[in-house]
């Protein structure tokens, strides 16, 4: 190493380890911004929604006001199934057209397709359930979990859409080369070699769609309308959590009051081991030194 | 073993960019045959031709008359997957799989291709990273570590795996040894010598020395065309070409 640095050097030194502390320090003001926000928010929930949190809740149907205790087992049921059948429908669906747009896309049609996906991200929640509503609800002449689940599939598309196109993007040209020159055909190609390739970013933007229409009320209160009884079938009125929430929110009841945000906390954490359970099966296979 | 290849009127274009003017070149079986010339001389097009890679760059197009053995590379009926199933390419940047262990990179080819004999498979890997002379250095870590975990030139000799797993009767190498340093390209070069047993081999380089060292036909092109094609020895001794002497002593290019 060279020794002896010249007066010049020290000097610009210490104004750059100024600017380099300042820098640091901002980054880490920002970093605490954004954690901070999130924590106060799951903290407050946490110790108001733990209060009436107990195993009847969990398990019980609402009692009828007036009458203490009951839970959102139906709630919390219903939300799971509305959250999955959207999953199951707009996560392949999201995907696919990904692919197309990534991989085909680079035309007029494609084109469109994007603008589309862009201005149906930016639509309002509430909107897409009325267009549910006036599609689905008014033509069953009932409001039913497809309906809602229908709504939040909606919803999920362009974002994960958008998302797998932009990963598939940044999946270097060269491996698909690679692929290609091995005889591998191009839907091969694509499905085993460059979605595979994407697929850590790909998994972020559907866990970013799940968790965005997750806590999802205004399309549901058009759409699945919410029970307070467990639904017989798919195509019934159906409890959600966020109805539930926003139901016993807004009602004159304490007791009810206290359900509300223990249903808020169920709801957060149905979705952080939703998450958090799709990263750890994913990442089970990642081996030494992959990128 | 490997088969020759003959190509008679070779013409490629990029969108409305001729790259190579009516081609003709034969090829020898089991011989290691040296493409070289200047940077965008056609080169890389020509060999991206003999598999029918060129085409999958968008507006790229080729037409002519290219036999690999029996195979009709352009005949009407012939599928662009089936050619490059048998004739295997590898390339100027190491490309492994990412996301895929140094087992599944070279059973990639076999897996993805519906090849299913698990057993097979596994003898196949095997021998494939051996006569790449990577086998000894990834045998205790073929399922436990990423293919892009390995050293540059490491990854290299993975595609040459990857390639041979397939069994292709021909191997095309785009400058393989041009991202690598000295020690990595004299490995993949002794690799090429031993390949030849078995394989016919086409090698696009830029490095003259490197064409001396391992080609016994060398063929020089220059803006889109085939100006000379020799014995190796010839062309760097005594070229019939003036534009062939001129770039091989360094005139230009």
């Amino acid at each position: 190493m060279p020794d002896s640095p010249s007066v010049a050097t020290v000097k610009i030194s210490v104004f750059r380890r100024l600017t380099n502390s300042c820098a640091t320090l901002f980054a880490i003001a920002a970093a605490v911004l954004v954690i901070l926000p999130l924590m106060a928010i799951f903290l407050y929930l946490l110790i108001k929604g733990v209060q009436s949190l107990n195993w009847a809740f969990l398990t019980q149907l609402p009692k009828p006001p007036g009458e203490v205790g009951g839970g959102m087992a139906n709630a919390i049921v219903g939300s799971g199934i509305i959250l999955a059948m959207a999953s199951l429908v707009g996560i392949p669906v999201g995907i696919g057209c990904g692919i197309y747009l990534a991989e085909y896309g680079r035309n007029a049609f494609g084109d469109v397709v994007r603008f589309t996906s862009d201005v149906l991200n930016g639509v309002p929640s509430i909107v897409i359930g009325i267009a549910v509503y006036s599609l689905i609800v008014v033509r069953q002449k009932h409001f039913s979990a497809f309906a809602g689940s229908a709504a939040l599939a909606i919803m999920m598309v362009p974002t994960v859409a958008r998302a797998t196109e932009e990963m598939l993007l940044m999946v270097p040209n060269n491996i698909r080369e690679a692929a290609l020159g091995l005889g591998i055909p191009k839907w091969r190609t694509t499905l085993s070699i460059s979605l595979r390739t994407a697929s850590a970013g790909v998994i972020t933007g559907c866990m970013l769609a799940f968790a965005r229409v997750a806590g999802e009320t205004a399309p549901l209160l058009f759409t699945t309308l919410g029970n307070q009884y467990w639904s017989r079938s798919l195509n019934q009125p159906t409890a959600a959590l966020p109805l539930q929430i926003y139901t016993y929110a807004l009602s004159p009841y304490d007791d009810w009051h206290k359900q509300a945000w223990a249903g808020a906390l169920i709801l957060i954490v149905m979705i952080v081991a939703a998450v958090a359970a799709v990263r750890i099966v994913t990442s089970r296979g990642t081996l030494k030194g992959a990128s | 073993m490997g088969v020759g290849i003959e190509v008679r009127g070779l013409n490629a274009w990029y969108g409305k960019n001729q790259a190579l003017k009516s081609i003709d070149m034969t090829v020898p079986a089991n011989h290691v045959t040296a493409v070289i010339g200047p940077s965008g001389c056609g080169k890389s097009t020509f060999v991206r031709c003999l598999n029918r890679m060129h085409e999958t760059i968008p507006e790229a197009r080729a037409e002519g008359d290219v036999k690999v053995g029996d195979l009709e590379v352009y005949g009407a009926d012939t599928d662009p997957v089936e050619v490059r199933r048998r004739i295997g390419m590898v390339f100027q940047k190491p490309n492994p799989f990412p996301t895929m262990s140094i087992y599944d990179n070279v059973a990639a080819g076999l897996k993805l291709n519906g090849f299913g004999n698990r057993k097979q498979i596994s003898e196949l890997v095997e021998r494939s990273l051996k006569m790449a002379a990577l086998w000894d250095e990834v045998k205790d870590t073929l399922h436990k570590k990423s293919g892009a975990s390995l050293s540059g030139g490491q990854q290299q000799r993975l595609c040459i795996a990857r390639s041979l797993a397939v069994e292709p009767e021909v191997l095309l190498m785009d400058e393989p040894a041009s991202a690598l340093d000295p020690i990595s390209t004299s490995k993949i070069e002794e690799l090429i010598f031993q390949l030849k047993q078995h394989y016919t081999v086409v090698i696009v380089t830029h490095n003259m020395q490197q064409a001396a060292r391992v080609a016994e036909l060398t063929g020089f092109f220059l803006m889109g065309s085939l100006i000379e094609y020799d014995k190796t020895e010839k062309i760097f001794t005594t070229p019939a070409d003036k534009r062939t002497e001129d770039y091989i002593t360094g005139r230009f290019g």
